[in-house]
């Protein structure tokens, strides 16, 4: 161990998700110096779709058209939820930088600033969220319109059938269409998958072919909907070409994870968080974090097993949940997994999930996490700070139900610019 | 609708009943409100017993197992795997009912051998090493499910017509006789009327209900048994705790998996059975002092099955109450076309189906013999889907034909075979992704639903098989349904998919929103 290469930061990012990766990019952007690990997996599950607030109370299953006024009414009614901690400015701040990141490398997103939108899924049915991808804009405002569209499914893709979403949506979408074809040169490739789609639409030649197949078939048609396909790196100009050959607008719809929209943000960050200053340790697990007398935190990390050290001023744990790995449950009790952190959490197993699947309150365990002061630092039972510059953001964090609330991503990217911005305040 | 006899319910014992009938060349027709096992026939081991577990308790029973057990093996072998079975004690358990278990095999004509500890754990290398004493029996693993399609689809090519969906509402009666029953397709709504001149009410659990309905009077309690399945298979023979029943004292093993069990809790809600965490903690508690592995091992889900118990007598516990069968021909309750059977076991229920068969033809006036002992079943029905993963994915990739794909991943269920499925039922028949996931390992992976659920919906669509949001509510049904099996094991790495297929169908699809 004594061998092992030790460096100096200021901050150590736990995680590669959204949190995880927004957090690096605040601090980056503060001039901090940034070592963040993490797996690969967990960010090319993200649908695409960035949340603010959409349901509350869950129970009731109501939906805000106004993402501010649903935020500001969790806030009121739970103040142990993420939100509580945090203002709208700051969600709005968090987002904005968020974007111009993504934007610089050539992701656009699209909101409404004061409205949540509707995004028509691959089952039929609308998702609640707030920004979405550029290339599903006009598929926002079509379904919004019921404008007259022709939705495209594609022979031996699996989990997304256009007449499945259409006769889903009945009378919401009565001018939408459907079509199904083979997706050029996939005759001897099935099931086909959207990512192996994605990577041949960033060929010139699959496109030209697309186009010709989609042609004979607009008569009346104002917009062309697809699954998310249109390229994994340039989203935005294969989208303008389309709907300048197609003459008519063009939109994705999202599709099941790892879907395209996923592997287009894991790509931009992995790709360009370097760009930053981050030294993003990919494929990297953490083994320990150990504070040490002067404040700072020895962290050691590597690949299978623990080959490197960094010794950082402050640490930031984006872990996820259960399946991004923060969160772990043996057969009694939940733990967090990287600094055995106090965990909220039902008394036992009995009390983790409900016995109905669709129970209209949700399950208890998904409440259960690292509970947290204003600056996201872990307390414990007492309401004790745990660790002096420790932050837990992300849905690591307790009282919040995200998967059905609609807050996900909101409270990843607001709770992690809080966190730095405390720790930078703390420097 | 009429036919000579109807046979209501299409677990075990009423297909069994069904093929004895065709057989015998009685025209038959077979209701079922849900689907083929959808009762305690579904919900067991799967186990053919020795008899061995009964000869201590009840060593008619335990006589009657070995009887019929070596007969299904002869007529069934496709539907069986012929395990064997040992019997183990681990140090602690009661040395008087260890020493006494050779004799009561001997007693009751079940044959057993006695193996050293040190060939138990060679035979078995799961075992607790701390196992005091063995015996060697002839238990087998037999697939509930295939055996019951397979008797219906004898029963078909002897003329027998099965209908199911078909919920009993009542019976039309006229003084001491049956003389209809009303039932509805719970698919269309289409209620109707079916006229026989003998009813036979094989409901299992349901019987006491369906016998209310025509009048006459049954008393009966129900035991939930839960139980668990294990990802991999943990052992070649079936292995039971040397000792009196109880929680966790059976392993048995069919195709890649294990089945560990058998809790039994007194219920009075027939509908609403699910296993609990606190019957699963038993179970794998008490399991793992026989085979330590069942403590750290992953489990894929749980389910759940009530066992009728007829109250004959009085009996102080279920475990101990018979499991035998019981029949009764209702002439006391002033009833003369109308027989009830329900009670015994999954080793028994050809016994059961003759006996019965016998009483029907006695009252109907036809003296044909019961050919099912004799007669070889038929390997009519594709079920192989519906086994643990006959294929590993490398031997699909190499098999399958160009146009066909997986909708299945983790259980390696191709488009080919949901086609198949889809394809045996009836225009009217309406088949929802349940249907599949019954004929199928659909759901049952380590997905549990999650990806399969969605593409067999879209499947389904595609195919016409839905419209509006019918797919939908189907989609949450059997989410929910294999939800109840999953609810039970969810730690370590279930608990990480259960958040991921809620992540996907709740935070991404929006699917709990109606």
């Amino acid at each position: 161990m004594s061998t092992m290469p030790v460096t100096e930061r200021d901050l150590f990012v736990v995680g590669t998700g959204i949190a995880g990766m927004s957090a690096a990019v605040y601090a980056a952007k503060r001039g901090l110096s940034v070592c963040q690990a993490g797996s690969t997996g967990e960010i090319v599950f993200s649908s695409g779709l960035f949340d603010v607030m959409g349901v509350h109370p869950v129970a009731e299953k109501k939906l805000w058209e106004n993402p501010w006024e649903a935020m500001a009414a969790v806030a009121a009614d739970m103040p142990d939820h993420p939100y509580a901690h945090v203002t709208r400015e700051e969600v709005e701040k968090a987002y904005g930088e968020l974007f111009d990141f993504l934007s610089e490398f050539g992701l656009e997103y699209r909101m409404v600033k004061d409205a949540n939108s509707k995004v028509v899924t691959p089952i039929g049915t609308e998702k609640t969220t707030w920004a979405v991808p550029a290339t599903m804009w006009a598929g926002v405002e079509a379904f919004k319109n019921n404008t007259p569209a022709l939705l495209i499914d594609f022979e031996g893709l699996r989990e997304f059938s256009a007449k499945q979403v259409a006769t889903t949506l009945g009378d919401k979408w009565s001018n939408l269409k459907t079509m199904r074809i083979e997706f050029p040169d996939s005759a001897s490739m099935k099931p086909i998958l959207t990512g192996i789609m994605a990577q041949a639409m960033e060929l010139k030649e699959t496109r030209e072919k697309l186009y010709s197949l989609i042609k004979p078939h607009l008569d009346g048609v104002e917009a062309v909907g697809v699954p998310a396909i249109l390229g994994l790196y340039t989203p935005g100009e294969i989208l303008e070409e389309m709907e300048k050959e197609l003459g008519v607008k063009v939109f994705e719809l999202p599709t099941l994870p790892a879907s395209v929209p996923g592997m287009r943000l894991k790509s931009l960050f992995e790709g360009r968080i370097s760009t930053l200053g981050v030294d993003l340790k990919l494929q990297h697990k953490v083994f320990s974090i150990t504070p040490l007398n002067d404040g700072r935190y020895e962290v050691t990390f590597g690949v299978q097993a623990p080959t490197e050290k960094v010794v950082a001023k402050g640490v930031v744990l984006a872990t996820g949940r259960f399946l991004g790995g923060g969160l772990f449950a043996d057969r009694h009790h939940i733990v967090e997994t990287v600094m055995n952190l106090p965990v909220s959490q039902p008394a036992d197993r009995e009390e983790w999930h409900r016995t109905d699947l669709l129970d209209p309150r949700g399950h208890k365990v998904s409440s259960a996490g690292v509970e947290v002061d204003s600056s996201f630092r872990p307390v414990d039972e007492n309401g004790e700070v745990v660790h002096e510059r420790v932050y837990a953001v992300g849905s690591l964090l307790a009282h919040q139900d995200w998967m059905r609330m609609k807050c996900g991503t909101g409270i990843a990217v607001a709770s992690s610019l809080r966190a730095v911005e405390a720790f930078v305040a703390q420097q | 609708m009429q036919t000579q006899v109807l046979v209501i319910g299409a677990g075990a014992t009423g297909t069994g009943i069904f093929r004895d009938l065709a057989l015998r060349g009685v025209e038959c027709m077979l209701i079922e409100q849900r689907d083929v096992n959808a009762g305690a026939s579904g919900g067991n081991h799967g186990l053919l017993h020795s008899g061995a577990r009964y000869v201590a308790t009840d060593p008619h029973s335990a006589n009657e197992c070995k009887v019929e057990g070596d007969i299904i093996k002869e007529f069934a072998p496709h539907c069986i795997e012929n395990t064997g079975g040992l019997f183990v004690a681990v140090k602690g358990d009661d040395e008087e009912y260890i020493n006494q278990f050779p004799v009561n095999c001997e007693k009751a004509g079940v044959p057993c051998r006695e193996v050293s500890p040190e060939e138990a754990l060679e035979l078995e290398p799961n075992l607790n090493p701390d196992v005091i004493a063995a015996y060697e029996v002839e238990d087998a693993s037999i697939d509930p499910f295939k055996l019951s399609l397979e008797n219906v689809a004898d029963a078909e090519a002897h003329g027998g017509v099965y209908k199911r969906y078909m919920q009993l509402l009542g019976f039309n009666r006229d003084g001491g006789k049956i003389t209809g029953a009303r039932v509805v397709n719970t698919r269309t709504g289409k209620e109707s009327v079916i006229e026989a001149e003998q009813y036979v009410n094989a409901t299992g659990a349901w019987a006491a209900n369906v016998a209310e309905m025509a009048g006459a009077d049954i008393r009966m309690t129900y035991a939930k048994g839960s139980l668990l399945v294990t990802l991999s298979r943990l052992n070649h023979r079936v292995i039971n705790r040397l000792r009196p029943p109880g929680d966790g004292d059976i392993l048995v093993p069919g195709g890649t998996v294990s089945v560990l069990g058998t809790t039994s809790v007194r219920v009075e809600d027939l509908d609403n059975v699910a296993p609990s965490i606190d019957e699963i903690n038993r179970n794998i508690d008490q399991g793992a002092q026989m085979v330590p592995a069942l403590d750290t091992c992953r489990y894929v889900r749980a389910y759940a099955g009530v066992r009728p118990l007829v109250q004959l007598g009085e009996s102080s516990s279920d475990r101990a109450a018979s499991r035998g069968y019981a029949l009764f021909g209702h002439e006391e309750d002033g009833l003369d076309n109308f027989i009830t059977i329900t009670g015994g076991k999954l080793t028994t229920y050809r016994l059961m189906a003759e006996r019965c068969t016998d009483l029907v033809c006695n009252r109907i006036k036809v003296d044909a013999p019961c050919l099912t002992a004799g007669k070889v079943l038929p390997d009519y029905v594709q079920t192989e889907w519906a086994e643990p993963s006959i294929l590993t994915k490398r031997e699909w990739m190499r098999r399958h034909k160009s146009d066909d794909y997986l909708l299945c991943e983790c259980e390696i269920v191709p488009k080919s075979a949901v086609d198949a499925i889809l394809d045996s039922f009836g225009p009217d028949e309406k088949p929802r992704i349940q249907a599949v996931g019954l004929r199928s390992r659909v759901g049952k992976g380590s997905c549990q639903g999650a990806f399969c659920g969605a593409r067999i919906a879209a499947h389904m669509y595609d195919r016409d098989l839905f419209e509006g949001d019918a797919g939908l509510d189907s989609m949450r049904d059997f989410l929910s349904k294999r939800w109840k099996g999953q609810r039970p094991i969810l730690w370590d790495a279930q608990f990480n998919q259960a958040e991921l297929k809620e992540a996907l169908y709740f935070g991404l699809l929006n699917l709990e929103m109606d």
